[in-house]
């Protein structure tokens, strides 16, 4: 579109109407572009919010390769790693074998504030490390600030195995 | 600008450098750091330890972050202090007031970065605290880890947060913060009866400004530049002295030797956490950091009257009580008494002097029962719970067996994990420590 030559008369004054419905439409229209912009991005960021991981049984050892009575920390992958999380992806748990068939597997997050608690076989307890929290070895609390006992995993054993049913971190 | 400023004023524009210094280091390690949950460990590794002048540009940051913390905290205390909030400055306190929670922010996502075991469990305390919160404790924590667990969304949503939306927001607040200190004029030192009142503070300012006013150039830049380059050359110092701090064990979740503690500027915070009395922590957690926000966001309401000291008697005190609190804390943070010493060696039998087998057997037990992960004997143990060198004088037997078996507040009850026989060793050689 040519610009008006410079010589030409100024354009006749908007009336207010047309002012306020231009105020309107660009302030309607910046906050579409807004939102256009903005809504994904806080969807985006929500999104874990939304979607719920899956819990899967994972292996951690053979029947046989736990001791009776015994508490000892296994390894397992999370329910649905990332391909890029590397080390991240493993979590652990203290499994005891009670008896022949019978297994229990405590969260190692302190109830407290989610550090990793540690067993200590002689003492025959599980200690937190961060703010001296102490649990027996039923997973109750024995002292420190732990709110409540140590949370168990699902255990369960299939085709010879000891599987750990994947659970969210307990927190709160 | 007002005379005679001096150099309580340049704590503002340092922390204005030292957070240039951080975005200028922080582009630089960015473009050789890995924002990977899998692969941010061994680029901070190579990062430290092969790549020319990693290090000192990781120390940098590192100190640099320190420096902010620390000049933003002197730079609020003294306007605080000043009441240089009060009209028509009130704007500029709020957005500095922001500003502090955006380097605190800045300075907990950027430990994180370090990606290293600490940094991991780090976000899990983190999220634990979030997950305190009422209604929506579940769904924030979930918000931080980006999920149920640890994984890899975790570690790119904080690169984000420390490198992209914070410091966005923190270039913003700054332009105003600035802008605003070209509006009204930088607050002259405050005088004895001359309160503030809105009605007649700005014919007064600049009335006050043509009589005695200075050349902001280079009248008082100079001691700004001076401490600045004070400031710069002390990080610089510090990065090729002490270094960066030293990268953990690798961030893998099912390491469960970990010890995971806050860096500096947040372990007095860590230590509230572990002194506070148990039914008020939950309130500590959600009501102190609002209590705090409400505090800063309140102060510029009181925006006119008095700004000299002497008619605020209050306002010295209450910037000593914050910092001395603060140091206090973090004194006790350092030390942290209050965990388990799983490193404590065993009681020597040669530190009991004239020891007995009982006492060599009483000993042993001590340590594998786990007594000395919270108790001392000689020297040797933690301190969670109290020493016992000397237990023997101020217990009798059969209360020592009584608090063994039954355990207290602090500690667990033995009954379930010691044998009679193994009481009876144990109870015996602590009677005896007199």
């Amino acid at each position: 579109m040519d610009p008006a030559p410079p010589d030409s008369p100024p354009p006749p004054p908007l009336t207010p109407e047309r002012r306020r419905f231009l105020s309107r439409l660009s302030i309607g229209l910046s906050a579409a572009i807004a939102a256009v912009m903005g809504v994904p991005v806080v969807g985006f960021l929500l999104s874990p919010l939304t979607r719920r991981t899956p819990r899967v049984w994972r292996p951690v050892g053979r029947v046989d390769g736990f001791t009776v009575g015994e508490t000892v920390s296994v390894v397992f992958e999370d329910a649905s790693p990332l391909p890029w999380a590397g080390v991240t992806a493993r979590t652990a748990a203290w499994v005891r074998r009670d008896d022949e068939t019978h297994f229990t597997a405590f969260s190692v997050h302190c109830t407290h504030l989610g550090c990793p608690v540690r067993w200590v076989p002689d003492a025959g307890l599980f200690l937190c490390p961060c703010h001296g929290g102490v649990y027996y070895a039923d997973g109750t609390v024995s002292a420190g600030p732990p709110p409540r006992a140590l949370p168990q995993y699902p255990v369960r054993v299939h085709d010879g195995q000891v599987e750990i049913q994947t659970s969210p971190i307990p927190i709160a | 600008m007002p005379p005679r400023t001096g150099w309580w004023y340049v704590f503002g524009s340092a922390t204005f450098i030292a957070f240039v210094l951080q975005v200028v280091t922080g582009i630089a390690l960015a473009t050789a750091y890995v924002p990977s949950s899998g692969q941010a460990y061994d680029s901070l590794r190579f990062i430290s330890e092969q790549a020319l002048l990693g290090r000192f540009l990781r120390g940098m940051h590192y100190f640099g972050a320190s420096a902010m913390v620390l000049l933003i905290g002197i730079h609020v205390s003294r306007t605080y202090w000043m009441a240089a909030y009060k009209f028509p400055r009130e704007l500029s306190w709020l957005s500095g007031a922001v500003l502090l929670l955006l380097t605190l922010a800045l300075a907990f996502t950027g430990q994180l970065l370090r990606w290293d075991q600490n940094a991991v469990w780090s976000v899990i305390v983190g999220a634990a605290q979030a997950g305190r919160m009422p209604v929506v404790g579940g769904e924030l924590a979930r918000f931080l880890l980006a999920g149920d667990t640890i994984g890899g969304a975790t570690l790119s949503r904080f690169f984000a947060f420390h490198v992209f939306f914070i410091p966005a927001l923190v270039f913003g607040l700054v332009g105003l913060h600035l802008m605003l200190v070209l509006r009204h004029g930088i607050s002259e030192r405050p005088r004895d009866g001359q309160p503030v009142d809105p009605a007649t503070y700005r014919e007064r300012y600049q009335a006050m400004l043509k009589r005695e006013g200075v050349p902001f150039w280079p009248d008082a830049a100079w001691r700004d530049v001076v401490f600045g380059a004070a400031t710069v050359a002390t990080v610089v110092l510090l990065a090729i002295v002490v270094g960066p701090p030293a990268l953990g064990s690798p961030p893998d979740p099912s390491i469960l030797e970990a010890y995971p503690r806050p860096d500096w500027y947040l372990l007095w915070y860590f230590a509230v956490l572990a002194m506070a009395p148990e039914h008020l922590e939950s309130i500590i957690i959600i009501l102190g950091p609002l209590l705090f926000g409400a505090f800063l966001l309140l102060v510029p309401v009181f925006n006119r009257g008095d700004r000299s000291v002497r008619r605020r008697p209050w306002a010295p005190l209450v910037v000593v009580f914050i910092w001395t609190t603060i140091a206090a804390f973090w004194y006790a943070g350092e030390r942290a008494e209050w965990s388990p010493d799983f490193s404590a060696k065993p009681l020597p039998v040669s530190a009991l002097g004239n020891a007995t087998p009982e006492d060599a057997e009483g000993a042993r037990l001590f340590h594998s029962k786990g007594c000395e992960f919270c108790h001392a004997i000689e020297g040797y143990g933690g301190k969670r719970g109290p020493d016992l060198t000397v237990v023997g004088g101020r217990m009798t037997h059969d209360q020592i067996v009584a608090r063994i078996t039954n355990g207290s507040a602090n500690m667990p009850a033995y009954t379930r994990m010691l044998r009679p026989d193994e009481v009876q060793t144990l109870s015996e050689f602590l009677a005896r420590r007199r």
